[in-house]
């Protein structure tokens, strides 16, 4: 299904901050148009993982690869094949929607064009003239969306994109990430709590508890093992979606 | 595709930074408005001849010998001096009695008779500051001697007692004042208001900017593309140094045309060592906020930098008012030298010849500043 060469590979990553071991030995690959979930609570490591692949933390031991590439020595060109939304980004608030979109688009040296597609792709032409400050916490991930999506990413980094969002506001960014599945190759890694959205959206779920990666695959691969392990260790709880597996796996519940 | 200057983004990020500031009613308040009150209020406070009006407690034992007989020298004094009797609220008698004088102004004391104990809580409430009695006809004076005003009343009180001709003066002909341009308080005082704009506008407006942005993780979302990071900061200063220009040059065209001020120097002198100053002051926000993510931590450490200058630098007054010894260290201080060089080039008509070197001096302060800052900046 996906070309042989990954566009973002992680082998045998770790990193600790001071005395705590945020990630201890991961390995993972994520092909060309591969929309992957990274799972798990709070504190199992899937944001140091992301700063890690986006570049801003370096592992203290193992390597990190973008389309074959290093960070060191290939910043410049890296950044502009990477789109990135944090859960907690907040813009200049006196700014304009289009404004806002224009300030990122002119770091891509992208034109007023893409500006106005992008505005239209995130369903924010109405609110084109307003504030971000006067925009709700739903029409502010989108516009976060859009400047992620602006230089048609590879790559996208998504952080937690719908925490906090009231389930209309969530249903809204999932559709927008389904068109950009739809009609692109880019590449997608979403840290999420939401188990509805891992399975709605991914085509690829790992999950990750104390910095290592318990299991990873597709929910079909994934359920259908954990329910074989299930009958061979003799319990009768029957596995039948993401939360019932990390019960399962952890011996904890996601939102703990 | 790595070239050093991307002028699409610079001009983006101008953009952005000049939006966020003329879109902030309160910038532009504390920013342009509030100088030029504050310069309207003090120099009309320190140029205008006011009026002076200043109650005195007088205590009541000397009351109780007056309603009897006038031994009270100090009653004896108001009634042969016509001091107009009037009774307050309380119904008791005050004295009222003024000196007159067209360069000072007027000075009225009202002489209001109570207790010792009333005494002491007006005075404690700041209601008056000077208490008088009498022993063995000889007047005492009650007052805190390092309290300038006090102090004030006591000379002015003991002239009148002793030279009650004060009274009749019609014009004070000994005081020759001296109101052309660069001898008032109020040229005093707005070179020190550009100099002090420039300090808080760019601490305020880089430093806090720059933390305000990392904490809410801005910094990190645009360092996360192929933003020049050098772009986001050479943008933000040229933003402040406009502003400061717009901004000073507001408060000079009012006080020009209130107050008459003039820059008695050269023009490019002047220019020179606000740049110079604006530099120094740049580097020093960069550094200050260089490494903090939190809002509380930026206002203390904007706070431990320009207050003690704000205070010391000769702002408002003269630091040479301060203990000898302190002097040269207060005169090293960028707001000092800023606010020296602005004020010498306005007042005392100086050129480069004066302010090149503490031009060069906040110059190389803001390079080392901004290279250190660089050095420990955190993006993230």
């Amino acid at each position: 299904m996906f070309p042989e060469d990954p566009v973002i590979e992680v082998k045998n990553v770790v990193k600790s901050f001071k005395t705590v071991q945020a990630i201890r030995g991961i390995d993972l690959r994520i092909f060309q148009g591969q929309f992957v979930a990274l799972l798990g609570p709070n504190g199992a490591g899937k944001t140091t993982l992301v700063e890690m692949i986006e570049g801003i933390q370096k592992p203290d031991q193992g390597e990190i690869f973008i389309l074959g590439k290093k960070w060191r020595g290939n910043e410049d060109e890296l950044r502009n094949v990477i789109g990135l939304s944090l859960q907690e980004t907040r813009f200049i608030d006196k700014l304009t929607v289009r404004e806002t979109v224009k300030l990122f688009a002119s770091f891509f040296e992208l034109n007023d064009t893409r500006v106005e597609e992008i505005i239209f792709v995130v369903g924010l032409e109405e609110k084109r003239k307003s504030y971000v400050v006067n925009l709700s916490s739903g029409q502010r991930q989108r516009l976060a969306l859009g400047v992620a999506l602006l230089n048609d990413p590879k790559i996208l980094l998504l952080d937690e994109p719908t925490t906090g969002l009231d389930p209309n506001a969530r249903r809204e960014i999932w559709a927008i990430l389904q068109g950009l599945k739809e009609r692109s190759q880019t590449s997608l890694i979403l840290t999420t709590h939401y188990m509805e959205e891992a399975e709605k959206l991914c085509d690829h779920i790992v999950i990750i508890d104390n910095g290592l990666i318990l299991k990873e695959g597709t929910l079909k691969e994934l359920v259908g093992a954990a329910n074989q392990d299930q009958t061979e260790n003799g319990h009768t709880m029957k596995v039948n979606n993401l939360d019932d597996l990390f019960t399962v796996l952890t011996g904890r519940y996601l939102h703990e | 595709m790595n070239r050093p200057f991307r002028y699409k983004q610079l001009i983006q990020l101008i953009l952005a930074h000049f939006r966020q500031i003329i879109r902030e009613p309160a910038v532009l308040f504390w920013g342009i408005i509030f100088p030029i009150l504050m310069s309207l209020g003090l120099g009309i406070a320190f140029t205008k001849k006011a009026d002076v009006f200043r109650d005195v407690a007088w205590i009541e034992t000397q009351k109780a010998q007056a309603s009897s007989q006038p031994v009270s020298v100090i009653l004896t004094f108001l009634e042969t001096h016509h001091a107009k009797a009037e009774k307050d609220k309380e119904g008791a008698v005050n004295y009222r009695i003024t000196i007159p004088d067209d360069k000072l102004g007027n000075t009225t004391f009202t002489f209001r008779i109570m207790d010792w104990q009333k005494a002491m809580v007006l005075l404690k409430r700041g209601n008056l500051t000077m208490i008088i009695g009498e022993t063995n006809g000889q007047i005492d004076y009650h007052f805190d001697p390092l309290n300038p005003d006090a102090q004030l009343i006591y000379l002015k009180l003991s002239n009148l007692f002793n030279h009650p001709s004060v009274l009749q003066r019609s014009s004070n002909a000994s005081i020759k004042p001296l109101t052309v341009t660069g001898t008032r308080y109020v040229d005093f005082l707005v070179p020190g208001l550009i100099a002090m704009g420039v300090m808080m506008s760019i601490m305020w407006g880089v430093s806090y900017e720059i933390i305000d942005n990392r904490a809410k993780k801005l910094l990190r979302r645009m360092v996360a593309t192929p933003m020049k990071k050098s772009h986001y900061l050479i943008a933000l200063i040229t933003v402040r140094l406009g502003m400061n220009f717009v901004e000073s040059g507001l408060l000079f065209l009012f006080t020009w045309l209130a107050f008459g001020i003039k820059v008695q120097g050269s023009v490019p002198a002047l220019l020179t060592i606000f740049m110079a100053g604006n530099f120094a002051f740049a580097g020093i926000a960069i550094f200050m906020s260089s490494h903090t993510a939190k809002t509380e931590i930026g206002n203390g450490l904007i706070n431990l930098v320009s207050m003690p200058m704000m205070v010391l630098s000769g702002i408002f007054f003269s630091y040479h008012n301060f203990p000898e010894w302190s002097s040269s260290i207060i005169q090293k201080f960028p707001l000092t030298m800023l606010a020296d060089g602005v004020r010498s080039v306005f007042i005392e008509g100086a050129g480069f010849a004066e302010i090149t070197v503490p031009s060069l001096i906040l110059a190389g302060t803001g390079i080392v500043f901004f290279v250190a800052g660089l050095k420990i900046f955190r993006w993230h």
